[in-house]
């Protein structure tokens, strides 16, 4: 189904009202609802979102326990224990994943014809798709605090005031993985080809990054490693949330997430514009 | 409006308690001799870093403060002396005839005696600070080590490291009066508040023995699991207890943990993650932090009794080994 097709009669019809803060807000609250509505309904997926992180801090964490406790990095005073050097890394997976899985969902939507719904409503595009950013950032942020919670129950705990402070880090980095998702979905024509997101998007993005060893230990082993890991994005949604956790921002990762978050919306608006982006150059009939 | 205003005068009385709190009410300052460095640092615990380092004699290692708290004493053991250090100035201002090779020693506040385990001599000196002199010298065990003094000061232990024994001195004879065989390289030796019991750690072993010292008898023996580690790396050293004798803290070596035991029931309640060969260990004057000596990692960690946390750690020089805290 080609969404140019539907976007078509958009763009004309845009332009008939101007719509108000209360109309936007409507529009707003419709996208989160729905969002909400399959969060609920998909309580696997939720389980799924738990258990991933989960399986990593019982098993993985445990068999590691003793590869730090020879230097102490910031934002960390004293020696802490593997599993909650990792916790920051986890949080990030599980925004990391659920950005992805959105923008899977934007996928499934496309082809099962859901997204004609979004796609002819009278509301700017960016807009939209601001909206269904916010929607996903907020489970995932809801996401994150089941996690921290049973982390928690486990041992893993941060300073009080740390649970609070790192919203804003998580709404913030929920933001640009979602973002990243979203214009990752503009280029994935079907369903199946989500398998190459895990392949080539979230197991490298993981994995070549500050979420399971610090950098300085990864610089140790190799300095190739190293500079990708500096240049993932990912590196820096962990460190923010890392820091954020001990009510401390770290400036240079908040600077690149913001930077990431940014890039990532704008690129996923023109992505998505019927007149410029990727669909249109895409669509020429059906996919 | 008076309920306002009352409701007002509570809110400041309030912020003024809670500004009060956050105020620390002593400034303390942590000695910390560094084996490797012949030196000695100076931690401040309120901004949390060192902040000085005094250059002492060859391989410091145990460190106590004096009777008046004004000057700390460090066996200098490749110097065989002990150092006086004026704490004010943080300067050597004098030493004390220790016999050969002191390791660490116990002071006797009622009586201003220091009692020095010398640790190729196997023998005990004691030195009566206030006249500067050498009392007489007991005859242990191989190796002497740890020290301890009963509360009621009558007692004087001693622990020898390759004899595996705790010997209980008569302090009124100056006699070896009892030898209790305890598990292999007994290191410190550390009596309740109340006197009821006296602890001995053994560091090959990763045990405390805890002994009736009126029996003279192993009553119990404790031993730490920590998870995921070889057993040969747990093994216990330093020793302190809470005021109330209800926790006791055991410095595990090269585990890198502190185990918190509930000293009532002997069950391990917590182990604390501090830095590397945790070694020894000193309370601040209000209990509120211990400190701990990590000898692989150079530094020092803080933790927070009341939330059993570790919430710092601060580096000093190279094998710190033993700590005092004096006000300041």
């Amino acid at each position: 189904m080609s969404a140019t097709v539907i976007a078509g009669p958009v763009a004309e019809a845009a332009p008939l009202r101007r719509f108000g803060i209360g109309d936007y807000l409507t529009c707003l609250r419709g996208i989160m609802w729905r969002e909400a509505l399959r969060f609920v309904h998909q309580r696997e997926r939720f389980v799924s979102a738990l258990v991933r992180p989960l399986v990593w801090l019982f098993i993985f964490a445990a068999g590691f326990r003793q590869i730090l406790g020879v230097s102490i990095i910031p934002p960390y005073d004293t020696y802490v224990l593997y599993e909650v050097y990792v916790t920051p890394g986890l949080i990030a997976m599980i925004q990391l994943f659920n950005g992805m899985q959105s923008s899977l969902s934007m996928v499934y939507d496309r082809e099962m014809g859901n997204m004609r719904m979004l796609l002819v409503s009278p509301f700017p595009r960016w807009f939209l798709l601001i909206s269904k950013l916010l929607a996903s950032t907020a489970v995932s942020v809801l996401q994150a605090y089941a996690y921290m919670f049973v982390a928690y129950l486990w041992g893993v705990v941060a300073p009080g005031w740390g649970y609070v402070a790192v919203l804003p880090a998580l709404i913030l980095c929920g933001f640009m993985l979602g973002a990243l998702g979203m214009l990752l979905s503009s280029a994935i024509k079907q369903l199946e080809n989500f398998a190459g997101v895990m392949n080539f998007v979230i197991f490298p993005m993981f994995f070549a990054s500050a979420a399971l060893y610090p950098l300085w230990l990864v610089q140790q082993s190799s300095p190739l490693i190293y500079r990708i890991c500096t240049l993932n994005p990912f590196t820096y949604a962990v460190e923010l949330i890392r820091f954020a956790l001990y009510s401390e921002v770290n400036w240079l990762a908040l600077a690149v997430v913001a930077g990431c978050t940014v890039v990532f919306t704008s690129a996923a608006v023109i992505a998505y514009d019927p007149a410029r982006g990727l669909m249109v150059r895409r669509g020429g009939g059906p996919a | 409006m008076f309920p306002a205003l009352r409701l007002a005068a509570l809110g400041l009385a309030g912020a003024c308690a809670w500004l009060l709190a956050a105020a620390p009410a002593h400034a303390f300052t942590a000695f910390v001799t560094n084996e490797r460095d012949n030196t000695v640092s100076v931690v401040d615990l309120d901004a949390m870093k060192t902040v000085a380092t005094i250059p002492v004699g060859q391989r410091p290692r145990g460190i106590v403060l004096s009777k008046d708290g004004k000057q700390a004493y460090v066996c200098a053991s490749d110097d065989d002396t002990i150092q006086v250090i004026d704490l004010a100035s943080r300067k050597v201002v004098g030493s004390l005839p220790s016999g050969p090779d002191p390791e660490t020693f116990a002071l006797d506040r009622v009586n201003d005696i220091l009692f020095v385990s010398n640790e190729n001599d196997n023998m005990v000196t004691m030195i009566d600070v206030a006249k500067d002199t050498r009392l007489g010298e007991i005859p242990t065990g191989v190796e002497p080590e740890g020290m301890a003094i009963s509360p009621d000061g009558k007692t004087i232990v001693n622990t020898s490291e390759t004899t595996n024994m705790a010997h209980f001195i008569d302090f009124a004879t100056r006699k070896v009066v009892a030898n209790v065989l305890v598990d292999p390289r007994p290191r410190v030796a550390m009596f309740k508040h109340d006197g009821s019991e006296l602890w001995v750690t053994s560091e090959l072993a990763g045990t405390v023995s805890v002994i009736d010292p009126v029996k003279h008898v192993v009553k119990r023996k404790i031993q730490f699991q920590v998870q995921g580690l070889r057993a040969d790396v747990v093994q216990a050293v330093g020793l302190r207890f809470t005021p109330d004798d209800k926790l006791a803290f055991v410095a595990l070596g090269p585990s890198n943990r502190v185990a918190v035991v509930d000293a009532t029931t002997y069950e391990v309640k917590k182990y604390l993650l501090v830095g590397q060969r945790v070694w020894q260990m000193a309370f601040t004057p209000d209990h509120k932090y211990l400190l701990t000596t990590n000898g692989l990692s150079n530094d020092i960690s803080v933790i927070d009794v009341a939330d059993l946390d570790v919430v710092k750690s601060i580096q000093v020089g190279r094998l710190p080994w033993g700590v005092v805290v004096a006000k300041q």
